[in-house]
Parts: C-alpha cells; structure tokens; sequence
C-alpha cells in the first residue's frame, strides 16, 4: 500500500492526464497509451511535493447534477446578459454584495467563487482573509439586496456544501 | 449554406475583434486594456476554428488550444503584475 | 451534406457570432471596468461555446467519429474563464479603478481591497442609496 501511494501520490490525476493525452491525439493505439501511462506517473510524482490538501467530492451525482444546473444557468444568463448589454444603459443598476460563506475550505470556495462569475449578472470580486466574506459584484441590482445573497446562497452555495459534505 | 453562413459569422467576429481593439486603445484604465487583450484572444480562437471548418480540416484545433492556454496563462500573468508589482512570488 | 445538418451547424455558428459579438459590444459600450467585466466573461465564452458545438457536429459529419478537442478547448475555456474575470476583478480594486457613481455599497471596495470582513453596521446604514 505504501509503495502503491508512492509510485502513485495522485490516482486520480495520473488517470486523467491519460485521458486527456489521448483526447488529444484523439486515438487509442498502444503507443499513445504508453506514453500517456508513462506521462500519467512521471507528471504528478514531480508534482506531488507541490500539492495541497483539499477535501475530495463526497457526492459524484450530486456533483454530475450541479454541473447540469451550471450549465443551464450560464446559458439562461447570457441571453439575460445580452438583453442588458444592448438596451438603454440607464437601466443597468450595478452595486456590490458581501456574501456570508459559510464553506471551511479553498477548494469549495473556488468552485462557488467560479460559479458565480459564470451565472447571472455577477462577478466574483475578492474573499476576505478569514474566508468568511465573498465580495461580489451584481450588474443589475434588484431594490433589496437581500436577494441577491438568498439566491446565491440557497442556489449555489448549499449544493456546494453538500457535494464536498461539509 | 455552409459556406454562406461561415463568412457572415467571420464578418461579425471581424467587427468584434475590431471593437476590441478600439477598447484596448482608449481604455481609460490597464485593467480595461488587459480585458480587451483576453476578449481578443478567445474572439481569434472563434475565428481560428471558423477557419478550420471552413477548410475542412482538423488541423487548427491545438493552434486554438495554445491559443487558449497562452491566452490565460498571459492574463493570469498580467493581472499578477497589477496586484504585486511582481509575477514570480 | 444533407440540408438539415448544414442548418443546424449554420444556425450554431450564427448564434455563436451573436453572441461573440454582443460580447464585444458590451465591452466598448459600457460605462466602468466592472460592469465591462460581465459582457466578455459570459457572453463570449457562450459565443465560442456554440461555435465549438457547431465545429463539432460539422466534423462528426465529416469523419464519421466525434472528435474531442474541441470539447477539451471547450472545458479549458469554461474553467479558466471565471478565473481570469475574478483576477482582473481584484486588480480593478487594488488600483483603484472608476467606478460609476450609481453603483450602490461602494465602501465595499475598500474593505475587499484589503481582504477584510465588512462591517455590519455600514451595510445597513448605507442600504437607502
């Protein structure tokens, strides 16, 4: 066991940068695979010492559904950003929110730093020191801000919390 | 059709990438330049794969990945820049 | 090339131009960094998004297998994305950008500026402008 998470200090890692070299030469022949098996164990034993630990997906269909809603939602975004983007500029009201997080570690924090930057009329700005606070910037701001916090939270944040079961 | 179709949207990633760099000239501010700079790059990989279909051909698709990459990596490196006065901490 | 098939990669490509475009325009047309900031993040990784499905289904038809790189630029671009716009974000406020005088809560700049948690008591006082 010991040798085993030596040769491989990242499964995990070592098994997709073979898939992702044969997505990119986009074939499966023997010698391809060697040298993505070869690839796959020489990049992450020199990456390892780099490494910082971060809590592993609990929940693999949670986070298959979430992706899902993501995706949904960036597209549903777009055509609301669009809209925005060519209508009279007077109606666009931007303003920043403070969200309260409620996530202990780096990993969750950028997942749903990165979601909401992708999703409807918002940008992730900065996280406060003690990662508690996300600074957020909201290209149309409804009159209570209240909603905008409630959605992000109830939306994004608790399936995070979820997926990564903390 | 096809072929109609893939020079209308050429003409129309032509005017963004011009309306870009019409920002990445005037901008009042680096950040405004920075963001013009990484539009431009994602608007030439649209039109880099435009090219590829319309020479049927799958050759360009890692000049767009490298495109892509270089693109990010430039930007990452840019905006690092602004925040330290330093790339390599 | 059947008819249909060319429609739908020519409707994909038109839709992926609009969006690109509109990216752009938003870009130019808008009035600080920060709301400059949504229009290319999200519109035009959309955009390219389309016009990568559209390469997609056209090389599908063409080689008769589905070809993956596109889906692997595809997912580079929709995980960097994000990351380049919360950059760009921080060193808006680190220099100190314009901002647009409508823009509510502003003296959340100064506290994110400097990682801090933002007081309480500021949020509620300035909630009315």
């Amino acid at each position: 066991m010991n040798t085993l998470s030596r040769v491989f200090p990242m499964p995990v890692h070592s098994v997709m940068l073979l898939i992702v070299w044969l997505m990119i030469n986009s074939s499966i022949g023997f010698g391809h695979i060697l040298l993505g098996a070869i690839l796959g164990i020489a990049i992450p034993l020199l990456c390892a010492p780099l490494r910082v630990p971060q809590p592993a997906i609990k929940k693999p269909i949670k986070a298959l559904l979430y992706i899902l809603l993501v995706l949904k939602d960036i597209v549903v975004a777009n055509i609301q950003v669009a809209f925005l983007v060519m209508g009279p500029l007077r109606r666009i009201n931007p303003g920043f929110v403070a969200v309260p997080l409620d996530l202990p570690d780096e990993l969750p924090i950028t997942v749903l730093a990165s979601t909401v930057t992708m999703t409807p009329g918002t940008v992730s700005g900065e996280v406060s020191k003690d990662k508690k606070w996300l600074y957020v910037h909201v290209l149309d701001m409804p009159e209570n801000e209240q909603e905008v916090i409630d959605l992000i939270k109830q939306r994004y944040e608790s399936r995070v919390k979820e997926i990564f079961g903390c | 059709m096809l072929d109609i179709s893939i020079v209308i949207v050429a003409g129309m990633l032509c005017i963004a990438l011009i309306l870009n760099f019409w920002r990445l000239a005037i901008g009042p501010h680096v950040v405004d330049r920075i963001l013009a700079l990484d539009t431009m790059y994602i608007n030439s990989i649209a039109l880099i794969l435009l090219y590829g279909i319309y020479n049927r051909t799958t050759l360009y698709f890692e000049a767009a990945l490298l495109i892509a990459m270089l693109g990010f990596v430039s930007s990452v490196a840019f905006g690092k820049y602004l925040l330290r006065g330093d790339i390599i901490e | 090339m059947s008819f249909a098939v060319e429609l739908i990669i020519s409707v994909l490509l038109i839709i992926g131009g609009l969006f690109v475009l509109v990216g752009s325009i938003g870009l130019l047309r808008l009035q600080d960094i920060y709301v400059r900031l949504h229009a290319p993040t999200k519109a035009t990784t959309l955009g390219l998004g389309s016009v990568l499905i559209g390469s997609m289904v056209y090389m599908y038809h063409q080689q008769g297998f589905l070809s993956i790189n596109e889906l692997l630029i595809t997912l580079f671009l929709v995980i960097t994305a994000p990351v380049t716009a919360h950059i760009l974000a921080k060193a808006a406020m680190h220099s100190k950008a314009n901002i647009l005088e409508r823009t509510r809560n502003q003296h959340l700049v100064e506290n994110a500026r400097k990682q801090l948690p933002p007081e309480q008591n500021d949020q509620q006082g300035e909630k009315k402008d």
